[in-house]
């Protein structure tokens, strides 16, 4: 009997993440780095902390924040995680637990705030 | 018109016998616009130096016996033509990822037992005797598998694959395409014997979609489409069984 690998866990949520990161990423990229920042297209009091924090507040908001960060830690540790094979350098059973682990506390912490700073 | 011109072919000689390390040897060799690169090694053989030892067989792309790295690539050294290579010299190594027998000759018992874990022949779901006729298929349903039944275990994708080569475990691009291949034919009841190999460490997931395996293909298969096919079935069998009665398959 073949052991059962634990891939198809960590590899949907990576698949997830790719998803959210390639329909989301660019566009978080282009509103959070050039267009607010320079004014262009969008006035440049858009992030401000107000409006930051009634996101934070609205359900759907704290969904949507949380939904991105967690994915997108997924998605990059689990490449970082391929990456360093593919470079030879021997992955062990800690380095993965460390990998998959920093994306689990993440997601973690960020749920724990979007919790903590109340609706 | 053909005219002759004279090509440098370097090749890694290794006699278990009497060496203890790979070395490169070359020869000038004449050749014209439509010799391959089989046909310089075979001038080589039956001109300049009867102990390189080589396998080849068809000539013609169909037997896979003549897989070898052409200047770094994997490549069939009939279907290879030293023209492209001209005035820049050709060089002949074994394929990558395999222990060399002698020469150019790799050792393919690795991949052999691989093939075999696979099952790789249609396990229908019930036996028909002669007498009883064909199974029946349409062009619909043949089109599902066919472009992974043209396999010609030439290995040429092991060579290409990084992940064989960190990790002799992992079953492998030819193995899997061909798990595949049998597992898509609608005459084929054998998925759930399949399954096994396919979830394992060192079934699809031992691949990371580097995708070389489908470029080097000479076949035109594409073995990274079908394990990458299949992460998605093992991913469907791994969450699925939750939801399955006890003692479900």
């Amino acid at each position: 009997m073949i052991r059962r690998s634990n891939k198809p866990v960590f590899w949907s949520l990576f698949g997830a993440g790719g998803m959210v990161s390639a329909l989301i990423g660019p566009m978080l990229v282009f509103v959070t780095g050039i267009a607010v920042p320079l004014g262009f297209l969008l006035p440049h009091d858009a992030l401000r902390y107000e409006r930051m924090l009634a996101l934070a507040h609205n359900p759907a908001g704290k969904l949507a924040l949380a939904v991105v960060i967690s994915l997108f830690l997924f998605h990059g540790c689990h490449r970082f995680y391929h990456c360093l094979h593919d470079f030879g350098i021997h992955v062990t059973a800690g380095m993965k637990a460390a990998c998959h682990g920093f994306a689990a506390a993440g997601t973690a912490l960020a749920v724990y705030l979007l919790l903590v700073i109340g609706f | 018109m053909t005219t002759t011109r004279i090509i440098e072919i370097e090749c890694q000689r290794f006699n278990p016998q009497t060496d203890s390390e790979p070395h490169f040897q070359s020869y000038q060799v004449p050749f014209s616009e439509e010799m391959s690169v089989l046909q310089g090694l075979q001038y080589i053989k039956d001109h300049l130096d009867g102990s390189l030892t080589f396998r080849w067989s068809c000539r013609m792309a169909i037997c896979g016996s003549c897989g070898s790295m052409v200047n770094g690539v994997p490549q069939l050294s009939c279907h290879t033509f030293l023209r492209d290579y001209f005035p820049d010299k050709v060089r002949i190594e074994p394929l990558n990822h395999f222990p060399v027998l002698r020469d150019l000759a790799i050792d393919q018992t690795d991949f052999l037992a691989k093939l075999e874990s696979v099952k790789p022949y249609l396990i229908p779901d019930t036996e028909k005797t002669p007498a009883q006729g064909t199974y029946l298929q349409t062009p619909q349903q043949m089109d599902e598998y066919y472009q992974y039944s043209e396999c010609i275990n030439c290995l040429l994708c092991y060579a290409a694959c990084p992940q064989y080569g960190l990790n002799k475990e992992f079953t492998g691009p030819a193995a899997l395409a061909l798990l595949h291949r049998y597992n898509a034919d609608s005459r084929d009841a054998g998925s759930a014997e399949r399954m096994e190999v396919i979830n394992g460490e060192n079934g699809v997931w031992g691949c990371t979609l580097v995708s070389y395996c489908s470029e080097v293909c000479p076949k035109g298969v594409d073995p990274a489409r079908a394990i990458n096919q299949n992460k998605i079935n093992s991913t469907k069998d791994y969450f699925l069984r939750f939801l399955q009665p006890r003692g479900g398959k």
